[in-house]
């Protein structure tokens, strides 16, 4: 039974998948003007565009182009990126643990705050706590995320000088980089005993995953008390307390595992913000990740890269979904045994 | 000399305090449940039964507030001011299941396990030995193959399996008192008789006492020992079973008599009783709150507070003018 | 719902609930920026004075200059109008096809309802903002094209909502009497149908004009769309950022504040219509 659930959740993400694939095809191709211009780029001679139209087959019948297209992908090639003359997908592969180090920091930071916030403020209604948590969650969700790592950058660095110089993953001049293993810094320098770098990369890591961070927090806040409030005032938790099971077996055991059922429902759409805001927090902090990869590429119009950026993006959240959808079928037998 | 009775409710007046009002719940409720009894507790919907029966647990929230009476479980003052004492006697003395089983159980919690948290809680009962406490549970209340179905979910089980979980989980711990708060409703009728067939047997068995809350006086004619008829609030008709069904004594039990046909079938027809309940929010609510509705009113009956007459044997009325 | 009920639930929403108020009264204020933003503003928001420059804020310019001597108080007010129209322009226009897409889905089912499906799910299938970007990357880089990527991007929003209350609503008694009736298809759905779903659309609109500001103004900031010298307070905090590590904090902290405002005051307000409309829906 629960083979057949993971079976139909996987693929129920392959109809996305081909969407995303469809859809970057026809953002990259079917655009007015010439693509084979914007691929060469602006430095390119009418020749050199040519050569590089039939390479890419762009002036063959679109079915054949999208045939050709998807075969690439499938073997890995995702074309060249004009500005690093690398192939596109090596400069993703090198990137991406950089922003997938800064997501998961970010994303644990928003739970472990979230989550027990929105518990407190559920089984304690209109106390201070519950009033903090609604004021943080409705002028939480009004910043934006860029607004809120320049301000942060601002206090922590130049006012208070608590935080280091915000100029990347790690402070090159008194630190060495880990070797490469995972691509994770606070892993790798674990990994060979370097204190010292894991602090400093943690150094750094900590205003950008809070700035990220506090854009998820208000939505899993938010529904972390909305879901709780809901099991608490539910028939079960009455039975529960006619039996006389204490307080904390009612709220944990009983409340908040049948509130994580919504709570997961929500990450999609914390998933989508987070990888999102990526893209503005690696800006602001000078982060070498995709995200930055992909807006430097939008500036210049470095089509390939674009359109690489863009594709690992969203595998990457259709894989994020993928794994909660996974994960509430362990928290809800009831799924499990739909048809 | 008869015995002390299990659970004694003197004079309970409740009220809640709401953002329209305060509405006056309870008024003088009084009734008593002796071992090995079930006693019906029969009304129409906003009657009282249910907040009565939560008083009697202290499942009520905090706009809740009891402003007199008294109500003991054998000798033991519920209304005691000790949430602790109160969190332990609920489940092991006295239990309530409630209507729609299946909403009432945890979804996505086995069945076994439910019923081994409440053996766990009011132990001594280690975990090792909790599943087999379980099991032996799920067996005394008759569910087929308990050793498989104690890994169920309740959405894998139908209505009246349901049920009889919970009245399993009610009784897991061997309690005194059982409160059960439409425990039928919603079953199909050949379920509803199983279910009471189960309750009565193991009342029988262990001596407990038993309330059963329901606006089917049928169901409650055909299992209860003792019936309590409540209106909006007051407690307004006493008596053995047999005598309430034969002489009902005040107006409204009349009606309710009148309307329940020998087949007990649910209550369509109360509406035939005219009028409705008063709202208990008002200010001026009258000494009889069945005024409105009843045909024999009397002068008397909004001058004076109602006094409680007995009519017979353990049968009392609420009334100026009883039958 | 007659006029006189609605402005009375109207005082009784605001009356009992000051945030709602709070929020009205900012949106009216945002709204005197937009609409009359050049003529209040004390200075010309393009009119450079490299003496001023960088010149903290004082009583002559309450949120101080930038590093072109320009007026920052004006700028702020001007940028309004963009900011403002740019969100309102997506948010309107999705708002109507969106709804047509999904009623339309909702209402005829099978393959249309299938097509329309999966291009919902298409888009929803990428974090939107990397969508946005993606979107401007391939029609170019202007104004115009930032608010076709918003628009696209909250489609399934109002489409998803559509479809689904007209699915409910398509059954309903009325609707099979006016079809009876002999009503063509798209009749029926204007008459019936689509007043209905009008309220609750309305509170999504006014939930997203919120979201739609946060889009625009985060493409700007990342160097999309809207150029240098026009005033924009995404491309504005922009250009304050590199100020930082100097202490000029007034160059990024007015004009984010700005949007912090403008967000707070449409998501306070679409709460609070949510609540005059449906307060069941209450979280």
């Amino acid at each position: 039974m629960a083979a057949a659930f993971i079976v139909r959740r996987i693929s129920a993400a392959i109809p996305s998948l081909v969407g995303v694939v469809l859809a970057t095809f026809i953002l990259s191709r079917a655009l007015p003007g010439d693509p084979a211009v914007y691929f060469a780029g602006p430095a390119a001679n009418a020749e050199s565009v040519q050569q590089l139209r039939e390479a890419l087959g762009l002036d063959k019948p679109w079915p054949e182009q999208l045939w050709r297209y998807v075969t690439d992908i499938a073997q890995g090639s995702l074309g060249t990126s004009l500005t690093s003359g690398q192939p596109v997908l090596d400069d993703l592969v090198q990137r991406l643990p950089a922003s997938l180090e800064l997501t998961f920091c970010a994303l644990f930071f928003a739970v472990a705050l979230a989550i027990p916030l929105g518990v407190l403020a559920a089984v304690k209604p209109n106390s201070l706590i519950d009033h903090f948590c609604r004021v943080l969650v409705t002028v939480g969700a009004a910043f934006p995320t860029f607004f809120v790592g320049l301000l942060l950058v601002y206090i922590f660095y130049f006012l208070l000088g608590w935080s280091p110089q915000p100029l990347g993953r790690l402070d090159e001049i008194y630190f060495v980089a880990p070797q490469r293993v995972t691509g994770f810094y606070l892993i790798d320098s674990l990994l060979v005993g370097d204190t010292e770098a894991f602090r400093g990369a943690l150094g750094q890591l900590v205003l950008p995953s809070i700035t990220l961070g506090l854009f998820a927090l208000a939505p899993i806040a938010r529904m972390t008390r909305a879901a709780m409030l809901t099991a608490l005032g539910s028939d079960f938790i009455r039975t529960a307390r006619a039996n006389g099971l204490a307080s904390r077996t009612v709220v944990f055991s009983y409340a908040f595992r049948n509130a994580l059922l919504p709570i997961a429902n929500v990450m999609g759409m914390v998933f989508s913000f987070l990888l999102g805001s990526n893209v503005l927090v690696e800006q602001v902090f000078g982060w070498p990740g995709v995200g930055s990869y992909g807006v430097s590429a939008v500036i210049a119009s470095d089509y390939a890269a674009v359109q690489g950026f863009v594709l690992l993006m969203a595998v990457l959240y259709i894989l994020l979904n993928l794994a909660v959808d996974l994960l509430s079928g362990l928290i809800d037998p009831r799924l499990k045994s739909e048809a | 000399m008869t015995p002390a009775p299990l659970l004694d409710v003197r004079g309970l007046g409740l009220e809640f305090r709401t953002r329209t009002g305060v509405v006056r719940a309870l008024d003088d409720v009084s009734f008593s449940v002796a071992q090995g009894a079930i006693v019906g507790d029969v009304g129409e919907s906003g009657s009282g039964k249910s907040v009565a029966a939560f008083a009697i647990m202290g499942l009520l929230d905090e706009t809740a507030r009891i402003t007199s009476g008294a109500l003991s479980l054998s000798g033991i003052d519920l209304l005691a001011d000790k949430r602790r004492a109160l969190l332990d006697l609920r489940g092991r003395e006295m239990s309530m299941i409630f209507q729609s089983p299946r909403s009432a159980l945890n979804p996505i919690r086995k069945i076994g396990r439910q019923i081994e948290d409440v053996l766990v809680r009011h132990g001594p009962v280690a975990r090792a030995d909790a599943r087999a406490r379980a099991i032996e549970a799920l067996r005394r209340v008759r569910i087929p193959d308990p050793e498989r179905r104690c890994d169920a979910f309740p959405f894998e089980l139908s209505g009246g399996m349901c049920q009889r979980v919970m009245i399993a989980m009610a009784l897991a711990c061997g309690p005194m008192l059982l409160i059960a708060d439409e425990p039928t409703t919603g079953l199909d009728v050949t379920t509803q008789a199983v279910v009471m067939d189960l309750i009565a047997e193991i009342v029988a068995e262990t001596r407990m006492g038993a309330v059963l809350i329901t606006h089917d006086l049928g169901l409650a004619g055909e299992y209860c020992d003792r019936i309590v008829v409540m209106h909006a609030g007051h407690v307004v008709e006493t008596a053995p079973v047999a005598a309430l069904l034969a002489r009902p004594a005040h107006s409204y039990t009349r009606q309710l008599v009148a309307a329940t046909p020998a087949a007990a079938t649910s209550i369509g027809d109360l509406a035939s009783i005219p009028g409705g309940l008063p709202d208990l929010r008002r200010g001026d609510l009258p000494f009889c709150r069945f005024e409105a509705r009843c045909s024999l009113r009397e002068q008397i009956c909004a001058e004076r507070p109602t006094p409680t007459q007995m009519v017979g044997e353990g049968h009392n009325v609420r009334c100026w003018r009883p039958a | 719902m007659p006029a006189s009920a609605f402005i009375a639930n109207l005082r009784h929403a605001f009356g009992s609930n000051p945030l709602t108020a709070g929020a009205a009264a900012i949106f009216v204020l945002l709204l005197i920026c937009a609409l009359f933003g050049p003529a209040i503003a004390p200075y010309d928001p393009l009119a450079t004075n490299t003496e001023m420059r960088m010149s903290p804020p004082t009583a002559a310019h309450p949120f101080g200059t930038d590093q072109l001597g320009r007026d920052i108080l004006s700028r702020v007010i001007v940028a309004t109008r963009l900011d403002l129209g740019m969100a309102f322009s997506a948010v309107i226009v999705s708002l109507v096809i969106g709804t047509a897409m999904g009623a339309v889905a909702g209402y005829v089912g099978g393959w249309t309802d299938q097509v329309i499906g999966r291009l919902f799910d298409t888009i929803m299938a990428f974090p939107l903002f990397v969508l946005a970007m993606s979107i401007v990357a391939a029609l170019g880089n202007s104004v115009v094209n930032i608010i076709i990527a918003t628009i696209v991007i909250n489609l399934p929003f109002y489409g998803r909502f559509a479809r689904a209350e007209v699915s409910i609503l398509r059954n309903a008694a009325y609707v099979e009497a006016a079809r009876m009736g002999g009503n063509g298809a798209i009749r029926i759905l204007w008459a019936h149908i689509v007043p209905n779903i009008m309220p609750p659309m309305m509170v999504q609109a006014s939930l997203n004009m919120g979201w739609a500001i946060l889009n625009a103004a985060g493409l700007s900031f990342i160097g999309l769309g809207v150029r240098p010298p026009e005033a924009e307070w995404g491309i504005m905090v922009s250009e304050g950022a590199a100020y930082i590590f100097s202490g000029e904090w007034w160059t990024f902290v007015f004009p984010g504040m700005a949007l912090v405002l403008a967000v707070f005051c449409f998501n306070l307000l679409g709460d609070g219509l949510r609540d005059l409309i449906d307060p069941r829906r209450r979280t």
